[in-house]
């Protein structure tokens, strides 16, 4: 049949010539696709970085990233943000003893409670745009960010506003680009998943817990909570058509009940996951065309080995990193490609990431500048390209919120989408022109350190209600405008003729502005 | 009545039963005629338990099977709303009870999709794209919905509330979508002409390089004229004179703001919102606590929308509808997981209200699916076929357009009291 490939591959040749108008990009845009893709778009200076240092080298040191140095201001700033290095079980004390103080009623009691909540999340979620606009390992925050919402949790379900950030900390960022089966470990134990998928209330049916004064948790549990077994399969692993049937999610809620963790051994001695045998169902269960009889924890590890070297698991995840990577409807021979890549390497991130990168769908021109960018990549892109000192987060948080993309705050584990069908909308496209517009003309109070009691914060809420005086008192911490030419400079190629003459066009102060609010800007 | 009969019926009649009820002003603009009858689709994502919606207290396995969740009977303390005798409305749907007491509130039980698949995601791109099991299907059934109905297609004939398109308004049709929250009606930096106009000339269309960028330059359009849709709406809510309490955030503010959009615009015709929050694996509640929690708002607010739309009410349907059941047991966490059939509201002067309609099977175990959920015994499309078809006035044919491979059985005459 070698005629026919060779056939086939001469008129794919001559369509892709004839529809695409195929051409080999330059090294510019080479550089540019890569900064985008990779990371989060261009920052002044960084094409040329890239160019002189080389594209497969820069492909190769983002890939392992833990040689990249981190700059010491970013370092320091991290330093400063307490939420992030506490132990799971320091955040969940504080979390337990501001919400002990607003039971009472009182008004100060509810104001430790809120003070405490809002910092909790704002010093997360400072890290991660912080590390997302200044790290320079960028391919790492992608990935982070990728995981996170492939392994979803919400911050706004009870105690996972303690524990989102030790679960990015511990859970995501370790094996980022490392091993998938660590992965799925890792999230699968970590209090944050077995709170809020419920498994850690998942017990045998008959089981009695012990008896506790009040209501405890423990009390909740006496009977098979099915939320984690199907999700981790359905989302996590297998894809929704990989093959099982509700009775292997029953089997695998049997197989995985246990696993938990008890609230006050978190906080006394930070004990995390733990396995709880007189919770375990240890009867015997049919799951996935397999035998499985009583074997207490290993049980829940050997599902979860099964399920990470699964046939479906690889092409679930192939899928899904082509379509964040490459194209809204990935290419299926890509795919193919990455699932085989995933069995071989025995789920290698890294090594899945390497045949991606270095693919001819990656490089087709079509690909280039073919993605919408969700909000979370538009906002961040924005302040790298615009190159303001955000001292202050929260107007950014705040805008990711009206996007419908609120950081640590999508309340379902399937996670936020990346295609343009989900994101491209009336409504986002003008909220997307008003932050560029903010954004460009320096009236976003990015500067305002967060100390300063005077200015009013930008949450969302506030951002809508902010009256003239609130507005005044940010003024002050307003950056200067952003320059034009600088940033049309850093976005270089990604910038199309009919925009730049649109933009020349019109009166400099709104030069940056529609740079950033073009559809050019939106895409990547 | 067989459909086809019925339709003929319609066709005979219609000129009898429909124009002489017309207002005069509606009758001589046709734009204005063709849009008069609304349709508000209000999608619960996340699955709500339609047990503890519309609970059927006369069957003793409802209690024996939850024994900490079931709703207490009607007449104790946080127990049900008495419906018939033997189904009870959960106490945080008070507000509601007149409309059922009117006839304008029906519910459909038993009620959902004919695929059996317990994926929140893939039950809700079913429920939107009207195609069960089928999931290469591009629209949503309301896109195909607007491309179907009589009169002009208008870019602001249907409104999502809402930071995102949703799948169900998804397609060729152009839909628009405002904010959640009182930021849908102020003014922003884009309402400053100078800002204005760079951006109306940078996103013009025509002069691109492609089919792209004019993709960009008609949602801009859209945006443009929603956004103004809104401004007008909002100055004109302010000065009404039943612009009303504060009502609190969420679902009851957005509902208010969507009647008076409505009321505001006599060509909007379709809305489509969506509330989050009713995955109860645990802890759900009974009579108060966490689904109470979420239902009384859920309450107020389609009391709001009722109000507010005045007498557009009589030519109005709303549909309340959530991707599948729960379980009929209670779980080990006084929680549900999920399950198949459940439970369809529908609300409005259309309706055949006052009746919990569908093929009730009991929740004997032998009648369970699967020995743990409702059973699905009414095709949601056979819901909303005798909508689209009675109320919406679409014909045979492109009701099947909006519903391919539609069953012929179901409720296509009880549910819609006129035409």
């Amino acid at each position: 049949m070698k005629w026919m490939h060779r056939l086939l591959l001469v008129a794919l040749a001559f369509s892709a010539h004839a529809t695409l108008q195929a051409r080999e990009l330059g090294t510019d845009e080479r550089a540019l696709h890569v900064l985008n893709r990779l990371g989060y778009g261009p920052r002044p200076g960084d094409v040329e970085r890239v160019t002189a240092f080389g594209v497969e080298r820069y492909i190769d040191a983002q890939l392992h990233s833990e040689a990249i140095a981190v700059p010491p201001a970013l370092t320091q700033r991290l330093d400063g943000l307490a939420a992030i290095h506490q132990s799971t079980g320091a955040a969940l004390a504080q979390f337990e003893e501001a919400r002990k103080a607003a039971k009472n009623d009182d008004e100060d009691g509810k104001k430790l409670r809120r003070e405490t909540y809002q910092r909790m999340g704002l010093e997360t979620a400072e890290a991660r745009l912080a590390r997302a606009i200044d790290s320079p390992r960028q391919l790492e925050e992608v990935m982070v960010d990728f995981w996170f919402n492939h392994f979803n949790v919400f911050a706004g379900k009870g105690l996972d506003r303690a524990f989102i950030a030790s679960y990015e900390r511990d859970a995501i960022r370790p094996h980022a680009l490392g091993n998938f089966r660590e992965l799925l470990g890792a999230t699968a134990k970590h209090p944050a998943m077995l709170f809020y998928l419920d498994n850690w209330l998942s017990v045998a049916p008959g089981y009695q817990p012990p008896q506790r004064r009040g209501k405890g948790p423990a009390n909740q549990a006496n009977g098979l909570n099915e939320n984690f077994a199907r999700e981790v399969m359905e989302l996590h692993t297998l894809g929704v058509d990989g093959g099982y049937t509700q009775q292997d999610v029953t089997a695998l809620a049997r197989m995985l009940t246990g696993w938990t963790f008890l609230p006050r051994e978190l906080i006394r001695n930070d004990t995390g996951f733990q396995f709880d045998a007189r919770r375990h169902d240890d009867g015997d269960k049919q799951w996935l065309g397999r035998q499985v009889s009583g074997r207490g924890r290993d049980e829940g590890e050997m599902a979860l080995d099964v399920l990470a070297a699964h046939p479906a698991t690889a092409r679930h995840i192939s899928y899904q990193l082509a379509q964040y990577f490459v194209a809204d409807v990935p290419p299926p021979a890509l795919v193919d490609r990455l699932a085989k890549r995933f069995q071989s390497s025995q789920g290698d991130i890294r090594a899945v990431l390497a045949t991606l990168f270095a693919s001819a769908e990656f490089w087709d021109p079509a690909t280039v500048g073919g993605k919408f960018k969700t909000p979370y990549q538009y906002v961040v892109s924005a302040a790298r390209a615009a190159n303001l000192p955000v001292v202050n987060v929260r107007p950014l948080i705040g805008t990711l919120a009206q996007l419908g993309m609120p950081l640590y705050g999508c309340a379902t584990p399937d996670g936020y989408k990346n295609t343009e069908a989900a994101w491209l909308n009336p409504d986002a496209l003008t909220r997307r022109i008003n932050f560029a517009t903010a954004l460009a003309s320096g009236k976003l109070p990015l500067a305002r350190p967060d100390d300063d009691a005077a200015a009013p914060a930008m949450g969302k809420a506030q951002l809508e209600r902010a009256t003239d005086g609130e507005r005044a008192a940010n003024a002050r911490w307003a950056s200067d405008p952003v320059d034009p030419t600088q940033l049309a400079n850093t976005l270089g190629g990604t910038i199309s003729a009919q925009t730049r003459t649109a933009v020349a066009d019109s009166q400099p102060a709104l030069r940056a502005a529609l740079l950033l609010g073009s559809p050019d800007f939106m895409r990547h | 009545m067989l459909r086809r009969d019925f339709i003929q019926t319609l066709a005979l009649g219609a000129g009898a039963i429909f124009l002489p009820g017309m207002q005069a002003w509606a009758a001589t603009n046709p734009d204005l005629n063709a849009s008069k009858r609304k349709l508000i689709v209000v999608m619960l994502r996340g699955a709500v338990d339609g047990l503890s919606v519309v609970a059927p207290y006369g069957d003793a396995n409802y209690a024996r099977l939850r024994p900490t969740i079931a709703i207490a009977r009607p007449g104790q303390e946080n127990g049900l709303i008495d419906l018939d005798g033997y189904f009870g409305m959960h106490p945080a749907l008070r507000p509601l009870q007149e409309y059922w007491q009117q006839q304008r509130l029906a519910f459909v039980h038993a009620s959902g999709s004919p695929d059996t698949t317990r994926s929140h995601f893939d039950a809700q791109d079913y429920l939107e794209s009207g195609t069960p099991g089928r999931k290469a299907t591009a629209d949503g059934w309301m896109n195909r919905l607007l491309a179907n109905l009589p009169g002009p297609a208008l870019p602001t004939r249907a409104i999502s509330v809402g930071p995102v398109m949703p799948r169900i308004l998804s397609g060729h049709m152009s839909a628009i979508n405002i904010a959640n929250g009182a930021a849908a009606g102020r003014a922003t930096l884009l309402d400053k002409p100078q800002v204005g106009s760079a951006f109306d000339r940078l996103y013009q269309s025509g002069q691109g390089q492609g089919a792209q960028p004019d993709k960009y330059a008609s949602v801009y359009q859209q945006a443009q004229s929603a956004h103004k849709e809104m401004m007008s709406s909002m100055q004109a809510e302010s000065q009404m004179a039943d612009n009303g309490a504060p009502l609190p955030n969420g679902f009851p503010d957005d509902a208010a703001r969507l009647a008076t959009l409505f009321r505001n615009d006599p060509r909007v015709q379709c809305a489509f919102i969506a509330l989050g929050g009713w995955d109860t694996h645990a802890n759900q509640g009974a009579g108060s606590g966490q689904l109470a929690n979420r239902l009384a708002p859920l309450a107020q607010g389609l009391a709001t929308l009722a109000q507010r739309l005045g007498p557009m009410f009589e030519d109005t349907t709303i549909v309340v509808m959530s991707e599948f059941g729960r379980t009929v047991r209670q779980n080990g966490n006084g929680g549900t997981d999920h399950g198949h059939g459940n439970v369809m509201w529908l609300l409005g002067g259309p309706v055949a209200g006052g009746k919990v309609h569908g093929d009730w099977q009991g929740l004997d175990e032998a009648h369970l699916y699967e020995g743990r959920d409702v059973p699905v015994t009414t095709d949601f499309r056979s819901v909303l076929a005798p909508i689209v078809e009675r109320h919406l006035q679409l014909s045979d044919k492109q009701l099947n357009l909006v519903f391919p491979d539609l069953p012929q059985h179901g409720l296509r005459t009880e549910l819609i009291r006129r035409i």
